[in-house]
């Protein structure tokens, strides 16, 4: 995996392209970029992602030259650009408004760039005509920027900022005019283009969509300070603060204070597991393992866990995971026999299933089946749905962290995360589409009480507004594989939302 | 129906009433003659006499008057001449004018409104009075010339008043405002961006402008030259107040033959050429507008 994957920033040997050194920048009092180092590498598609006024855009604008930073410095290449006029830089710009020249047509557009390095004719020509062509935009040579759609226009303004070759280009909200089906399609052509040119890419956005999706790092910003740079994946799976869990995608956040669980602690002490005593016993053997890994290596904890258990390590090539592959990954790892893929699993759930009953391949690698184990392979469905979480196994593993977090319910059990001291303030980070929903009690490591309140139906997927016994609203995302006629879930039934041990997130800061 | 059709008469009768009801009268006399009585011609056009009226009025038609300023070269001097000032004088208001729009529309936002009020405020007191204060100003014992002699600048006072300089000063005095106000509206909608996106493609500030900000004030430009050009052409005014004797101005001798040598039918042909003159730089400030609304349509 590491020889394919692209992720310059790990490798100590790599020299960045650019490096911001203690950069601030202050407008008279107002400090509008505090202090600020890090780097961006060559080829890189990075995004500057936050709130409007967070300063992101300040950054960009400081790198084509239109600002300069009151303290620090900025390298390109190596070499300090503050004295280097934004005409003279090898950093180009797609601007928000786009910028089009409205008295010149598309082709002089392109051109206008070319032409001012007195390049000769026929060389400018062929670079345009290239261009136009990289951009799909060879018939509207002619047109007035006027005469053409706003995705052209983007489309325009992408090109005239490449056509000099730049070593960097920046783009400052560049998807922001457009509509939201035409936007999608245009940052899967962004992605395109900047693979294909090889051209490092910064860009500004406060959607946080668009940045998970066409970058390979994001630094969320707040308030003239970048919180956290990470990949896409890193950002959404391991954020490190609570904004940064908060400002990306949906969250809910649990605050109390954390105890270490002991590292032999016996699944008797958890709540939930009391109930199977025989399932424990069960579970005992594998016991010497670590709570790390051990949901995600062996397949039998994956079947008797029933929930989706979660892949440790961030995976870089799927910038937003979905709930339904969370539990196939782990069975695709497994070393035994040859195993269905995605397409298959899906085959499988959609129409063999109906037709030959459950896939059974799992259960009979397993020892003789246990009651609980063929519960699972009566029932065993391979997507995160709400069904699955009620398979009949717990097992607990020991370590991580009990968070207390209000009177009279429970404490969340979380299985990694940092160390933390015995009585720390914790915040316990939980995605919707991490938690499962049933209307019978789960078997599962966390598992808390509650009302359904609201359900938000978006087609692909439902998110369940519920609200715990004690006010505690917790959202809780499906995805929508039955028929709307086959959920049964609905508003003010009792239900029961739970999580893994390692579904959640625990952030000390 | 008859709502829409009221909507699309008025300003026809407007135009009928106003400018071809009286273009016609003028037109009407240029072809009569001189007499001297009251009105001063011969009505050549009787139509109280009905059909035999118009008859005699074709058979009696001989535009005497108008081979008259063909004849003479006093009128297309005059014409020349006015053509010629106007000409001149467009383009200093607009190096003038210029400089002025683009500097209101870089203030900032909140000066802008203060700056365009500056502009207009002149127009507050009466024109004549204006160009009173201007031979109070540039007249031989005038505030200018006591200025100058008294930085010691100059050693004899300056002949300015009644030349062809002080109707140049005085037209672009008066005409400034009809200049910065359409560039400025051309320049103020312009894109800030697109400067800097200039600049980002490799223009120094001064291409920049070159290549984006001028002729993106283009129409606002023509616009503004249009209506500094077609009135200055008939200016009176300001060449007889301002201006010598030798000052060759459409306008003057038009007032001359009126009112000095009381040659109605004259006076109204030197009226009419004006007109057909006038009409080629009207239709062209018409189109132009026409343009530019169908660029930002």
């Amino acid at each position: 995996m590491p020889e394919c994957k692209f992720a310059p920033w790990d490798d100590p040997n790599e020299k960045p392209l650019i490096q911001f050194r203690n950069v601030t920048k202050r407008f008279g009092t107002f400090t509008a970029i505090d202090n600020q180092s890090f780097d961006i590498y060559a080829k890189e598609f990075f995004a500057l992602l936050g709130p409007s006024g967070c300063g992101k855009t300040t950054m960009m604008r400081m790198l084509a030259g239109f600002e300069a930073p009151t303290e620090g410095t900025i390298l390109l290449g190596g070499r300090d650009i503050a004295p280097i006029p934004p005409n003279k830089r090898e950093v180009n710009m797609m601007f928000q408004s786009y910028a089009l020249f409205p008295h010149l047509s598309v082709w002089e557009n392109i051109a206008f760039g070319l032409k001012r390095d007195k390049l000769p004719a026929d060389k400018i020509a062929a670079r345009v005509d290239e261009m136009l062509k990289l951009t799909r935009l060879e018939k509207f040579a002619k047109r007035k920027p006027h005469q053409i759609s706003g995705g052209q226009r983007q489309r325009v303004a992408l090109a005239r900022s490449l056509a000099k070759g730049p070593k960097l280009l920046l783009l400052d909200e560049p998807l922001g005019a457009l509509d939201a089906k035409l936007r999608q399609d245009t940052q899967f052509e962004l992605m395109d283009i900047q693979e294909k040119t090889g051209t490092t890419f910064v860009i500004v956005t406060h959607d946080q969509e668009e940045a998970m999706t066409v970058a390979s790092r994001v630094a969320v910003m707040d308030d003239g300070r970048i919180v956290q740079i990470a990949t896409p994946d890193e950002i959404y799976e391991a954020p490190n603060t609570a904004y940064v869990a908060d400002f990306i995608g949906d969250v809910t956040l649990f605050s109390g204070t954390a105890m270490n669980r002991a590292p032999d602690a016996s699944p008797d002490a958890s709540p939930v597991a009391a109930e199977t005593p025989e399932v424990a016993a069960e579970a005992a053997p594998q016991e010497a393992e670590t709570p790390e890994t051990e949901t995600v290596e062996t397949p039998e904890a994956v079947a008797e866990i029933g929930v989706p258990a979660e892949p440790e390590a961030p995976v870089a090539d799927e910038p937003a995971p979905e709930p339904a592959e969370d539990s196939a990954k782990p069975a695709t790892q497994a070393p035994q026999g040859p195993q269905p893929n995605r397409m298959g699993l899906w085959l499988h759930d959609k129409v063999w299933a109906r037709v030959f009953g459950p896939r059974t391949d799992i259960v009979r690698q397993l020892p003789p089946p246990s009651p609980a184990a063929a519960t699972v392979a009566k029932t065993g469905t391979w997507a995160a749905r709400p069904e699955t979480v009620s398979a009949e196994t717990t097992d607990i593993p020991h370590g991580g962290i009990t968070i207390d977090w209000a009177e009279g319910q429970p404490p969340l059990i979380a299985l990694d995360g940092p160390r933390v001291e015995d009585g720390q303030h914790v915040q316990l980070a939980l995605r919707p589409e991490k938690i499962g929903i049933s209307k019978t009690k789960p078997d599962a490591v966390n598992a808390l009480k509650g009302k359904v309140i609201d359900i938000a139906y978006l087609g692909n997927l439902s998110t369940y507004h519920v609200e715990l016994e004690n006010g505690t609203m917790i959202k809780a995302q499906l995805a929508n594989t039955r028929r709307i006629s086959r959920r049964d879930i609905t508003w003010e039934d009792e239900v029961w939302v739970s999580w893994t041990g390692t579904a959640g997130v625990v952030l000390t800061s | 129906m008859t709502r829409r059709l009221i909507l699309i008469l008025v300003p026809y009768l407007w135009l009928l009433a106003l400018f071809l009801v009286p273009f016609a009268i003028v037109l009407k006399i240029s072809l009569s003659d001189i007499e001297l009585s009251i009105p001063p011609y011969t009505p050549q056009l009787d139509l109280s006499e009905g059909w035999e009226g118009i008859k005699g009025f074709f058979a009696a038609l001989d535009f005497e008057n108008f081979v008259f300023l063909a004849e003479d070269d006093l009128y297309w001097k005059s014409y020349l001449s006015s053509l010629q000032i106007a000409f001149f004088s467009t383009i200093l208001t607009l190096l003038v004018g210029y400089p002025i729009a683009y500097a209101m529309a870089r203030a900032p936002n909140h000066w802008r409104p203060t700056l365009l009020m500056l502009v207009i405020l002149p127009f507050w007191t009466s024109f004549l009075i204006r160009v009173y204060s201007w031979m109070g100003i540039l007249s031989t014992e005038g505030y200018l010339n006591q200025l100058l002699l008294g930085l010691g600048l100059i050693s004899e006072p300056l002949t300015i008043l009644n030349t062809n300089v002080a109707v140049y000063i005085g037209i672009i005095y008066t005409y400034l405002p009809f200049m910065i106000l359409p560039v400025y509206s051309a320049l103020e909608r312009m894109d800030d961006s697109l400067l800097e996106a200039a600049e980002d493609l490799g223009c120094s500030r001064l291409t920049a402008f070159w290549l984006v900000t001028f002729p993106l004030s283009k129409n606002g430009i023509i616009a503004g030259c249009f209506l500094v050009f077609i009135p200055v052409v008939g200016e009176f005014v300001i060449p007889s107040l301002l201006g010598g004797s030798r000052t060759l101005m459409i306008g003057k001798v038009l007032f001359e033959e009126f009112f000095n040598n009381r040659d109605w039918p004259v006076a109204s042909a030197v009226a009419v050429i004006l007109l057909l003159i006038l009409i080629i730089p009207i239709v062209l400030f018409q189109r132009n507008e026409q343009k530019q609304r169908e660029a930002e349509g």
